[in-house]
This record gives structure tokens, C-alpha cells and sequence, in this order.
């Protein structure tokens, strides 16, 4: 069983933070590796890049976004009750070196995925520069961790609520404009970083996305997490979850993503009539 | 005595009762009903006991087979289940997924004039006789010798390592990547075939022996193989990991939604009971229009899934004819009586899509037999001009799988083939990295589960050679 030992909210209950006990997971996980949990018995393997790793304390911290039916359930669970399974660390870790200037973007809970990558690309001696994304104010999460692991913080809301109004792209043009931005890192929703891509590759500015398709296994085995890479068919899980952002087809994601949308929503639907509490 | 022997030829083989085909098509439960004791001492009755029985020699594990038949026929059902497990500790799974016509029953001279003895429903009988009455009482273990075995793989040649080794006084481990152990027989092979309470009997069986079972645990990410030498000390660790990569068609189209490896189909029905969805919560697209691309055993599983499902209309698509499809007998036989079409020669060339990515059909080419191939079976060469299209809204490719790399590449000095298989040797699945065994599919390539038994049972053997008098 892997117990949680610490949980908050974040984004107005929207956003959930786990630290779970998973001491062989945190004493090997790299930065940009993921897990697969699976709540109970009759749940769902959902894949969710790690935020933070303590190989000390023997934990990881996973955040996520409640969508549907699984991440709903996994938010009813408490400190001191327990994930039945945690599979990880899986994919392969962030190529972490010294490149120079590294402007990392982060949206939504792709900036829980980004704080230790980006931590760790600033102690290997980068100069990195942040930029955060929200639809407002009160849906930016880690923004004091993302401060204090970047030498420059720069954030967008969609509504002008706080920082810049507009998207984290129009932030990235500025700083690209200066000329001297060696790579960038664009996680968060797949528009997100199909923009992000778009954009940089105009700028000709080597960018790595980090891609969440759907997985059974997360061990190469079912091939579900089939994305286009270069014209090429990699399997997220093993040979990602990072690519050449400039590499990958983000349309044909967006449609892969949808693969069971009427299902979630029918399954998540019966949920929330049984548990109203959680229907948001 | 001549009398007799006559008429024991003239009594036909017994038919298994199975559920009618069209009831069985839209469930679950097993397809066949088992035997009762009544009929498994009468089928029983028809071996010869042949002296040099020919039987034998076609096990790749060596059952005594005309012994544990012959307990049968007297009704001593617990030491025919003993005589079993002297040689296969899985007779229950081996005994309705073993491809009986091509091992043990094809060799049987009773076959020879009429139907030969149905060893492969008495295997079941007896194994299934023991779980539903059986005294429990476990095999005699030798004292622990203290030395530690790790186990990557908990399928058939995972299993048969561990039992094999625990009763000879070993500390087994069995490493699992999965939330639950039986490997293949889990996620691949259907409840309808193999019911998932059999599979979990055959591991609590190992673990009442004292085999200890670590689930999520991927060897080559979660530990390497070195490390469980050098941190978990372990003095030897058998790699059973299945080939586990599956192979697409890679033509065109490939990605669309609908199109999924039968690996992903199974694993989606089978280890996560998506069939139940959504009274569990991990779902399988139900396809109304369903193409299976292969016509091996996993092809006629999947079809067979699909079936159940709801689909409307299941054709196998194969490339080659009906004689060189890879499938058991019975397995074909049984996806046929369920209303399941073969195309067979016939080959798809590139797949169709709507806007929404989603999958609506195939175009395919018809084929025919030129000159033998690499695998003595003959090539299919397209014939020109012959393109059509299948209209399906969901394909499961079940065309074969490769090896995996993610324990092999991971793993420092580990020798393989150009396929990616390790290279181990065939008669004690000893590999070139010292202290490491390798055996079943991710030596040999795709096979079946006997096969990787068998490979277990040298391995086991082999292993329990080199920690008693070394390398």
C-alpha cells in the first residue's frame, strides 16, 4: 500500500497535492519520470509525472487536475489512506546540462511537472527564466517554488487577473526576441505546447514538450500511448515522455486524447450522482 | 484380452460439454464445462497404457501422462493430481491452453485410427477435480538452504521457476511490473478460456509454499538487475519477462482512434476487467464493426472479446490460408461456431478515418501462396488489381510481438540476438552475464505457454546446479 502522508488543495479545490510513501520510487526517480496509480480494486492506471521526490523521507508528490472519474476518486482519498498501486519511476528523465539561456513555460498542473526540471536545469548551472500560465489568478498554482527555482518569473493569465493578461506565448516572444534563449521546455496542455512549439520554431529554438497521452501499462507493452514524432510512431511511455517539441503532431494527439471522452464522461457522470459532493 | 483391446479402440473420445455457441458468444464464462467423474474414468479407460508411450516424448515438461491417467481411471484423483504436479505446476492453465493436436494427442496411437485420448481435458479434470475437493495438503519442502532466487515475470515460466525452487529450499521472489501477478495469463488470455480464479489459485498455491509475490515492481526502472545482486542480495535472478512489444502494420492510418494493439484490447478485458465497465473504471472501445488483423491464438482472443462485447460482425483478416494459421484447433473451431467470418489471404494495405480521427475501414489486398518462406510456410504474394475495402470501426492488430527492451536495455552486460531476444542457452537458460537465467518468450520469441514452462523447469534446474556447486 502506499500511504499518503501529506495533501492539499490548490486552484480553488480543483488542483490536488499528494505526497505518498514510495520509498524505492523516490530513491531512483529522476526529474520528467512518471508513475502510474491506481486508487483500488476495480480502479483505473492513470499516469502522472512526479513534482517532487524525497529519497530521504522515502515520498513522492504527485498534483493533478480533478477531470473525471478517477482523478475524483482519487481526491476523496485522505492522509493516512493509501493508492493500492503506484508503478514507477517510468520514461525516461529530462536531459539535465548546461545549455546557457533556458526559458522553461509551464500551464495548468504541467507546472508541477516543470518545478523539479526546472530546479534541477538551474542547479546545473542555466540561466532559466519561468513563465507561468493560468486562466486567472486564482488557478496558478507553485507559483514561491517556481520563484525560487528560476532566476526570472514571468506569469500570464488569461483574464488579466494577475501578471500579464494573455497567454504564456506572448510572454515567450518577448524573451525569445532578446536572441540569446538557447532551449525552451513547454509543458502543460497540448494546445499550450503546440503553440509554444509553434512559436520557437519560427525562432528556430530547440524546445522539449513532455507528452500525457493515455497508457495501460506505461512499460511499452500495449502501445496505446502511440504519438507521431517526426512522422515516426514512438510509444510515450519508453521512449518519452520528452520530445522535440518541433517533432510532434500535436493534432493527431488532441484527437487521441479524446479516445474515450463519452466514456469518462458517462462513468464520471455516474459518479457524481452517487457522490454529489465531489461534482463540480 | 484381445476382446478388449478392440473394444476400447471402438469407444469414442468423450466431448467435453461446453455452453451453446450462440449463448456463450455474449458472455464471460468459461466455454467448456469441464468433465465429470463419471466421464473423465470412462475417457480415462481408453488409454492403452502403452509401454514406450508415444505421448510423453510430445510434453515438453515429460509428464508421466499414461501414470496420471491411469490414477484416474482406478478414481484415485488426489494421486493423479501429485503424479501431475511431479512435473508441471500448472496443470489446471496447461490443461485448457496447451496445444494438445500438436504435442502429447497428436503422438497418442490411439489417435492413429481414431480420436486420440483427450489427455489435455483429463489434465483438467484432475486439476480442477483437486481445487474443488482437494485436501490442500501442500507438496514436502526441503529445509531453506538460505539462498535468495529473484524471479522477474510472474507468467508460466516465472511460476515454474519459483515452484520449482521453493520446495527445493530456496528464498524465491517473484518481481512483477504489473498490480497483479500471472503474467500473461492475466492480461492476455480471456476469462472465457481461463478463468482468472484458476490463475490466482495457482499463485496462492506458490505463496502457501512460502514464494514471496512484489507486484509494481518493474525490473529496469523500478530496480535494475544488478542492483538486485548488489543491494537486494540475491545470489540468482531468473528473467521471464514475456516479449511484450507489440507489432503493428505499421501502413498508414495506423494511429487513428479504434486501431489498438491486441496487447492494449486484452489487457484492457482481461487484467483490468474493462468488460465490466462501468462498474470498473477503465473502459474498452465496443466496436459494432470489429477486424482482427492475425490468426493466432491472441487474434481468435481478441475476436472472441469483441464478440462479447457486442460487436455486430467479427472477421479475422490473415494473410496467409486456413492451413497456416498459427491458432489451436480448438480455438479456431470454437471462434467459427460463434459466428466469427475469416477473410482469409487477404492482407490491409491502409486504413480509413473521419474527421474526429476516429477509424472507419480498411483497404485490403487479396493474396496467394507463392514459394516457401524463411518459416517453410508459403510466402503470400498480393495479387495485382485485387484491392477492396472493410468497413470496421474498430481493429485489433494482433499480428505477432517483439522482444522489449526495457529490462534488456537497462541491464549491463546482457547479450542479445538481432531480434532483441537475450541470448541464453536453450538447455539450461543460462544467459552470458553471470548469475542470470533467461527463458520462455523473451528467449525464444513468441510461443506458447507450455513452451515457456519448459524453459523454466531447465532453468530451475540449472539454477539449483550453480548455487549448490557453482558457476
Amino acid at each position: 500500500m502506499f500511504t499518503i502522508v501529506n495533501r492539499e488543495e490548490m486552484a480553488e479545490g480543483t488542483v490536488i497535492l499528494n505526497e505518498i510513501e514510495a520509498p524505492r520510487i523516490a530513491s531512483r526517480a529522476k526529474p520528467g519520470q512518471f508513475v502510474i496509480l491506481k486508487a483500488n480494486e476495480e480502479g483505473e492506471r492513470i499516469p502522472l509525472t512526479m513534482a517532487e521526490t524525497d529519497p530521504q523521507k522515502g515520498t513522492i508528490t504527485i498534483i493533478y487536475m480533478v477531470v473525471g472519474k478517477s482523478t475524483a476518486l482519487f481526491k476523496t482519498l485522505q492522509v493516512g489512506e493509501a493508492y493500492q498501486d503506484v508503478i514507477g519511476p517510468l520514461g525516461k528523465p529530462t536531459t539535465v546540462e548546461k545549455v546557457g539561456n533556458i526559458v522553461c513555460v509551464g500551464g495548468g498542473t504541467g507546472i508541477a511537472v516543470m518545478h523539479p526540471i526546472t530546479r534541477a536545469l538551474k542547479d546545473a548551472g542555466n540561466h532559466v527564466t519561468a513563465i507561468l500560465g493560468a486562466r486567472s489568478k486564482d488557478l496558478l498554482i507553485l507559483e514561491e517554488k517556481m520563484a525560487a527555482a528560476s532566476h526570472e518569473l514571468l506569469i500570464t493569465t488569461d483574464d488579466g487577473s494577475y501578471g500579464r493578461k494573455g497567454f504564456v506565448t506572448d510572454a515567450l516572444k518577448d524573451v525569445l526576441d532578446k536572441g540569446d534563449t538557447q532551449m525552451v521546455v513547454a509543458i502543460g496542455p497540448v494546445p499550450m505546447m503546440k503553440f509554444v512549439s509553434k512559436l520557437t520554431s519560427e525562432y528556430q529554438v530547440k524546445t522539449i514538450v513532455s507528452l500525457n497521452p493515455i497508457m495501460v501499462d506505461g512499460t511499452g507493452m500495449c502501445g496505446g500511448c502511440r504519438v507521431t514524432i517526426g512522422g515516426k510512431t514512438k510509444f510515450a511511455c519508453v521512449d518519452g515522455p520528452e520530445f522535440d517539441g518541433h517533432q510532434v503532431d500535436y493534432d493527431e494527439l488532441m484527437l487521441r486524447i479524446q479516445a474515450y471522452c463519452e466514456d469518462e464522461k458517462r462513468c464520471f457522470e455516474d459518479y457524481c450522482m452517487l457522490k454529489p459532493d465531489y461534482a463540480r | 484380452m484381445a476382446g478388449q483391446a478392440a473394444k476400447k479402440e471402438k469407444t469414442p473420445r468423450l466431448k467435453m460439454p461446453e455452453q451453446e455457441p450462440h449463448v456463450r458468444a455474449r458472455n464471460f464464462h468459461e466455454v467448456p464445462l469441464g468433465l465429470t467423474a463419471e466421464m473423465a474414468i470412462e475417457e480415462a479407460g481408453r488409454c492403452l497404457q502403452c509401454k514406450k508411450p508415444a505421448c510423453v516424448p510430445g510434453c515438453p515438461v515429460g509428464i508421466d501422462i499414461p501414470g496420471f491417467i491411469n490414477l484416474i481411471r482406478e478414481g484415485e484423483f488426489t494421486q493423479s493430481i501429485r503424479k501431475l504436479w511431479e512435473k508441471n505446476s500448472l496443470p489446471a492453465v496447461c490443461g485448457r491452453v496447451c496445444p494438445q493436436e500438436i504435442q502429447c494427442e497428436g503422438l497418442c496411437i490411439v489417435g492413429k485410427k481414431g480420436e486420440p485420448v483427450a489427455i489435455g481435458n483429463l489434465e483438467r479434470f484432475a486439476a480442477d477435480q483437486e481445487r474443488a475437493h482437494g485436501t490442500g495438503e501442500l507438496p514436502p519442502r526441503a529445509k531453506p538452504n538460505g539462498k535468495k532466487v529473484a524471479v522477474v515475470g510472474s507468467g508460466p515460466s516465472g511460476l515454474t521457476v519459483a515452484g520449482d525452487l521453493i520446495v527445493k529450499g530456496y528464498d524465491v521472489t517473484i518481481l512483477e511490473a504489473f498490480h497483479k501477478p500471472g503474467g500473461v495469463l492475466v492480461y492476455g488470455i480471456p476469462e472465457f478460456r481461463l478463468p482468472k480464479a484458476i490463475v490466482a489459485q495457482e499463485i496462492n498455491f506458490l505463496e502457501r509454499l512460502g514464494v514471496k509475490v512484489e507486484c509494481n515492481a518493474v525490473v529496469g526502472r523500478t530496480v535494475s538487475v544488478d542492483e538486485l545482486f548488489e543491494e537486494e542480495g540475491y545470489d540468482a535472478v531468473y528473467i521471464g519477462v514475456g516479449a511484450g512489444l507489440p507489432r503493428f502494420m505499421n501502413i498508414p492510418g495506423e494511429n487513428l482512434i479504434g486501431i489498438l494493439s491486441a496487447n492494449e484490447y486484452l489487457t484492457r478485458a482481461n487484467l483490468m476487467k474493462a468488460y465490466l465497465f462501468p462498474e470498473v473504471d477503465t473502459p474498452i472501445p465496443i466496436g459494432k464493426n470489429v477486424v482482427v488483423l492475425g490468426a493466432g491464438n491472441v487474434a481468435m482472443d481478441a475476436a472472441r472479446t469483441a464478440m462479447r462485447l457486442g460487436a455486430d460482425k467479427v472477421r479475422i483478416v490473415y494473410r496467409r490460408s486456413r492451413d497456416e494459421m498459427p491458432a489451436r484447433t480448438a480455438e479456431i473451431h470454437h471462434a467459427e461456431e460463434e459466428g466469427i467470418e475469416f477473410f482469409l489471404l487477404t492482407n490491409p494495405t491502409r486504413y480509413f478515418g473521419n474527421e474526429q480521427g476516429r477509424l472507419t475501414g480498411m483497404e485490403c489486398l487479396k493474396m496467394e501462396l507463392g514459394e516457401p518462406d524463411d518459416s517453410g510456410r508459403r510466402r503470400p504474394v498480393p495479387m495485382e488489381g485485387s484491392e477492396f475495402s472493410l468497413d470496421c470501426d474498430l481493429c485489433v492488430v494482433a499480428v505477432g510481438s517483439g522482444a522489449n527492451p526495457l529490462l534488456t536495455q537497462s541491464t549491463k552486460d546482457m547479450q542479445l540476438n538481432k531480434w532483441g531476444y537475450i541470448d541464453a542457452d536453450l538447455e539450461t537458460g543460462k544467459t552470458r552475464k553471470k548469475g542470470v537465467w533467461a527463458g520462455g518468450d523473451i528467449v525464444t520469441g513468441a510461443a506458447t505457454v507450455i513452451l515457456a514452462m519448459g524453459a523454466g523447469r531447465k532453468a530451475a534446474d540449472s539454477i539449483d546446479q550453480y548455487l549448490s556447486w557453482g558457476w
